[in-house]
């Protein structure tokens, strides 16, 4: 259908042309606005056309995402957006998909899909709003809730054990796995590294719950705090951090990580650990890294190019035709032994 | 022996019959599938109607020489037009004794049983289950009842090819061909059709022509010791059918469903999108489809059965045609996504091929006990469109329709196959793929015009894919406003859309065919069937026709909605008999709709009914002995008004 008159004709699309006439109606100071703003800015700084971009979500109030954008959109059942999304890549290869999905929608009723989602590299930007609880459901733990978290339905405190996303996203072949908080600045460049990506790509965004797990990230975005408790990696760059930029990682005797000060003990720079965003061990070892034992990394964890699983099927239909030729429904109908009956 | 004579057909005379069942029976390890299958082609080959019915064990590789094991294939094959695959078998080939104690008692009486005598030793028996010292081939009063030919095939079988320097366990693999070539002989058939296949399979495809070489040799040597053996008193022979003239293949329901899929794709223009997840008995689609790339077909094997629906449903939002296939218990972890396909509006197909259940219950043997999932198992008042077919072929003309009704009409589609529909196979004419009806699908209305949720004359809303300019929206598994699709919780409109959902149903219905009776247009007795029960319901029906009884068949290809006559159809008749192998899911409907007081026969002991229950059943139904009960169950055959089911 493009042509290059029309591709002249096409006027550049700013955030605001990707508001959706629909109310938002998270409660107000929650998280999930502050990302709203940041998604709307970089699909139109991307360059994408509203017709080609599809957001696909699950439940939970993360999940509805899509009626806030004006692009297709689809807010499926719980757990299940990976699914519907891989159906729509397979239908059509060329759209821009985008999955939002939440701790409790894609880890634990949807974990499943996530993981095969992931290894099968499809072409999707996964974003996961990490708020630690059960917020449409009106506060209950979540798979990443931490132990002993009191809420409604675990009045004692919640004696599961909480899960890495990215530990997970790593383990299951994800070719691009990154990690934002809703408020930090770094969230806009992440996602628009992740929305460029090639293959399937993971965001995990620390989201604040305003209602049933406020200040739940504190840590990780208070001003004065913060330096301390959150590490931003860059490729080719030492792992330092501290509001001075004096402490860093690096690892012990028995590869343990370890935070130490620059200076102290004759520890230098060289001393620690580069980020390297192709090596997946490291990848591994920093998504295992949390508060308030070490600083959480934020930023791009791991990235790997890789063919995506709806282009390897296209070339699978098109080595078949190139190899046994165009089908046609009368050779398919006839083959095998077939007879002729006379009059 | 009389080795040596050459004699072109031996001396055993021949004796016309216009139709014979064959069931081949042995080891799941012995090859009995493909040597039924090779019979069944050479059948339809020579110009009989065949009907045919594998019957699998549930275990892959049960213990050798267990009941457990014991893979079967019948085929009836004759002279005039048959519809199921035979109540009684004529003659049983065992390959070992366990074959023979799963069979013996299908065989009719004065049956031919051809045993591999060379397998009926101590460590067999014992595995069978017969007990220390008794062999069934020496009791009398077994062969009273049955001939009995004692054929030592495993070791004839190694002596034809001691000199193909092959290792003694590919010489076994071989004895299905040799038991195939006496059958060949006994019936009178050619052996090309299977010399010409064993040379594709092994010569050319496995590139193994010495294997291909030993089959072939077994294959004659069997036919030779039929000609010379002097041990069979008489051979058979079944003419050809009166079928019309035309070209033909053999098919199985699963081929035809594959099949016609692709064909409602290629006539609607989209491309098909098969999502699955493997399951008994219905991943030869997936195995069928998966094998068509060059047609443009994409399949996509998912983790699970939700994933499976799930991208069938994306594929269908993304503007191809979303398919997914399953089995029962699939189904039902299907349930809530199909609820979003309803919802959504969004057209698309399920394939349940129904096998016995609940839970995982007998997953190689047929049932028809998932209709009322199929109607109802979904939360919330979701209605779904439901259709059957009524044989292997059908499924291929099924499959296009579904195709056209979920185009046309913006909805979901479930297509009820079964398990003995899947596997089975019966002669189809195969058609010219110029003559079917393109597919149209409407186009979107421009973007000033456009609401996700607006409605043509069949009350659809417009498919929008992503893609189209100007026709960007949501939908969603929230209750949308009627017109705009917008998430909406009025309670008025939440009423007006559940209603609507029901009349798209019921705009599919004015596209469907009337109900045509077999038989008489009215009369003493309806005997109302759906899905693969047609080809048995028939045949009975038309035996008592034929005994000038007032009883006429009807068949629902149409589950949801049912044709609009059916209603005035049931009323032309005085009674009315419901055959379903579950315990009443069609009768409970009708029943429930029509408010009449249908009966039903039941059963759900894994096969297909034989002409013989539904028979007894209409006598029954005819001469008021049928007694209170809404419904009885055929015991080991036989039916009679203590026999109920449950
Ligand atoms: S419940 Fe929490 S996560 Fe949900 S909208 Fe409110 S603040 Fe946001």
């Amino acid at each position: 259908m493009t042509t290059a008159t029309t591709n002249l004709d096409v006027p550049v699309l700013t955030a605001k042309d990707f508001a959706s006439d629909q109310d938002v109606r998270w409660c107000p100071g929650c998280g999930d606005y502050a990302i709203l703003n940041q998604v709307r800015k970089v699909v139109a700084k991307m360059g994408n056309r509203k017709e080609n971009t599809v957001f696909v979500s699950g439940i939970g109030c993360s999940s509805r995402f899509p009626y806030y954008m004006d692009t297709y959109g689809f807010h499926s059942i719980h757990g299940r957006a990976p699914g519907i999304a891989t159906g729509i890549k397979l239908a059509n290869p060329e759209l821009d998909v985008w999955i939002v999905t939440g701790d409790g929608d894609g880890l634990s009723i949807g974990g499943n899909h996530l993981m095969h989602v992931l290894r099968r590299n499809v072409n999707v930007h996964i974003l996961l709003f990490n708020n630690r609880i059960y917020g449409l459901t009106k506060g209950q733990y979540s798979p990443t809730s931490e132990e002993g978290k009191k809420t409604k339905s675990s009045p004692m405190g919640s004696i599961d054990m909480p899960l890495s996303p990215l530990s997970i996203a790593i383990a299951s072949e994800a070719s691009f796995v990154a990690r934002a908080i809703d408020v930090d600045k770094n969230l806009a460049g992440v996602l628009e590294r992740a929305g460029k990506h090639e293959g399937s790509a993971i965001v995990e965004i620390y989201q604040d719950c305003n209602i049933f797990n406020h200040k739940a990230f504190d840590y990780a975005t208070a001003k004065d705090a913060k330096l301390d408790n959150i590490l931003y990696l860059e490729h080719g760059k030492p792992l330092v951090f501290g509001k001075d930029n004096q402490k860093g990682i690096t690892l012990d005797r028995t590869r343990k990580p370890k935070v130490v000060t620059l200076g102290e003990d004759g520890v230098t720079e060289d001393d620690l650990l580069v980020h390297d965003e192709g090596d997946e061990s490291l990848a591994f070892l920093l998504s295992r890294l949390t508060y308030p034992d070490f600083p959480e990394p934020m930023g791009v964890f791991y990235r790997v190019e890789d063919d995506c699983y709806e282009n390897l099927l296209e070339k699978q239909v098109e080595d078949a035709v190139k190899a046994k030729g165009p089908g046609n429904l009368a050779d398919l109908y006839s083959a095998g032994d077939t007879y002729t009956v006379k009059d | 022996m009389a080795a040596g004579s050459v004699e072109a057909k031996g001396k055993a005379p021949l004796k016309d019959v216009t139709s014979a069942v064959v069931r081949f029976a042995g080891d799941s390890g012995d090859g009995m599938q493909l040597a039924g299958t090779q019979f069944t082609d050479t059948s339809a080959v020579v110009g009989n109607d065949v009907a045919t019915l594998p019957d699998f064990p549930a275990e892959i590789r049960a213990p050798a020489g267990t009941v457990a094991g014991v893979s079967g294939f019948q085929i009836n094959f004759a002279a005039t037009n048959i519809h199921t695959p035979g109540d009684v078998v004529n003659a049983l080939i065992a390959m070992n004794p366990a074959a023979f104690k799963a069979h013996i008692d299908d065989v009719e009486q004065g049956g031919i049983v051809v045993v591999n005598d060379s397998e009926f030793e101590k460590v067999n028996l014992r595995k069978a289950g017969y007990k220390e010292g008794y062999n069934p081939l020496d009791d009398e009063q077994i062969n009273q009842k049955y001939k009995i030919y004692r054929v030592p095939i495993t070791r004839l079988n190694e002596e034809a090819l001691a000199e193909t320097g092959m290792g003694a366990k590919d010489i076994g693999r071989c004895k299905n061909m040799f038991a195939l070539g006496l059958i060949y002989w006994m019936y009178d058939r050619p052996l090309d059709t299977t010399i010409g296949y064993l040379e594709d399979y092994f010569g050319k495809k496995k590139k193994k022509p010495e294997v291909a070489a030993a089959n072939v040799k077994a294959l004659k040597s069997g036919f030779y010791f039929g000609e010379t053996a002097e041990m069979f008193p008489v051979r058979y022979h079944v003419a050809k059918a009166p079928i019309s003239p035309g070209t033909y293949r053999k098919i199985t329901g699963n081929e035809a469903l594959a099949m016609g899929l692709v064909t409602g794709a290629k006539l609607a223009e989209k491309t098909l999108i098969y999502c699955s997840y493997p399951i008994t008995p219905a991943s030869d689609i997936l195995h069928n489809l998966a094998a068509m790339r060059n047609l443009g077909v994409k399949t996509f094997q998912a983790e699970d059965e939700i994933a499976a629906v799930c991208s069938a449903i994306g594929a269908s939002f993304g503007g191809q045609l979303g398919v997914t296939g399953t089995s029962g218990p699939g189904l039902a972890l299907k349930s809530e996504a199909l609820g979003l396909a309803v919802i959504t509006e969004l057209p698309m197909i399920v394939v349940n091929v129904q096998r016995g259940g609940p839970s995982t219950g007998l997953p190689t043997k047929t049932e028809q006990s998932d209709l009322l999932q199929a109607m109802y198992g979904r939360n919330g008042d979701c209605p779904i469109v439901v259709l059957a077919p009524k044989s292997p072929a059908d499924c291929f003309d099924i499959a296009i329709e579904a195709v056209r009704i979920a185009f046309r009409h913006m909805l979901p589609v479930v297509i009820l196959s079964d398990g003995y529909l899947a596997n089975g196979a019966e002669p189809w004419p195969i058609p010219d793929p110029t003559s079917f009806d393109k597919i149209e699908i409407p186009a979107p209305p421009s973007p000033e015009s456009f609401h996700a949720y607006s409605r043509d004359e069949n009350l659809s809303r417009p498919w929008a894919a992503p893609g189209m300019a100007g026709l960007e929206h949501r939908i969603g598994g929230l209750e949308k406003q009627n017109l705009t699709g917008n998430v909406s919780y009025d309670p008025e409109n939440h009423q007006e859309m559940t209603d609507l959902r029901h009349a798209k149903i019921d705009k599919v219905g004015e596209f469907i065919p009337a109900l045509e009776p077999y038989g008489s247009p009215s009369g003493d007795l309806l005997v109302l069937g759906w899905g693969g029960t047609y080809g048995s319901i028939l045949t009975a029906v038309d035996h008592a026709r034929q005994e000038g009884h007032k009883v006429s068949a009807a068949h629902l290809r149409y589950l949801n909605p049912l044709p609009k006559n059916l209603g005035e159809v049931l009323g032309r008749f005085k009674k009315v008999l419901i055959p379903e192998l579950n315990v009443g899911q069609l009768r409970l409907l009708i029943r429930g709709k029509f408010l009449i007081d249908a009966r039903g026969l039941n059963k759900v002991q894994g096969k297909p009914f034989l002409i013989e229950e539904i028979e007894q059943a209409i006598t029954l139904m005819l001469d008021g002995t049928w007694g209170p009960s809404e419904s009885l169950t055929p015991r080991h055959h036989q039916v009679s008004s203590e026999s109920w089911g449950g």
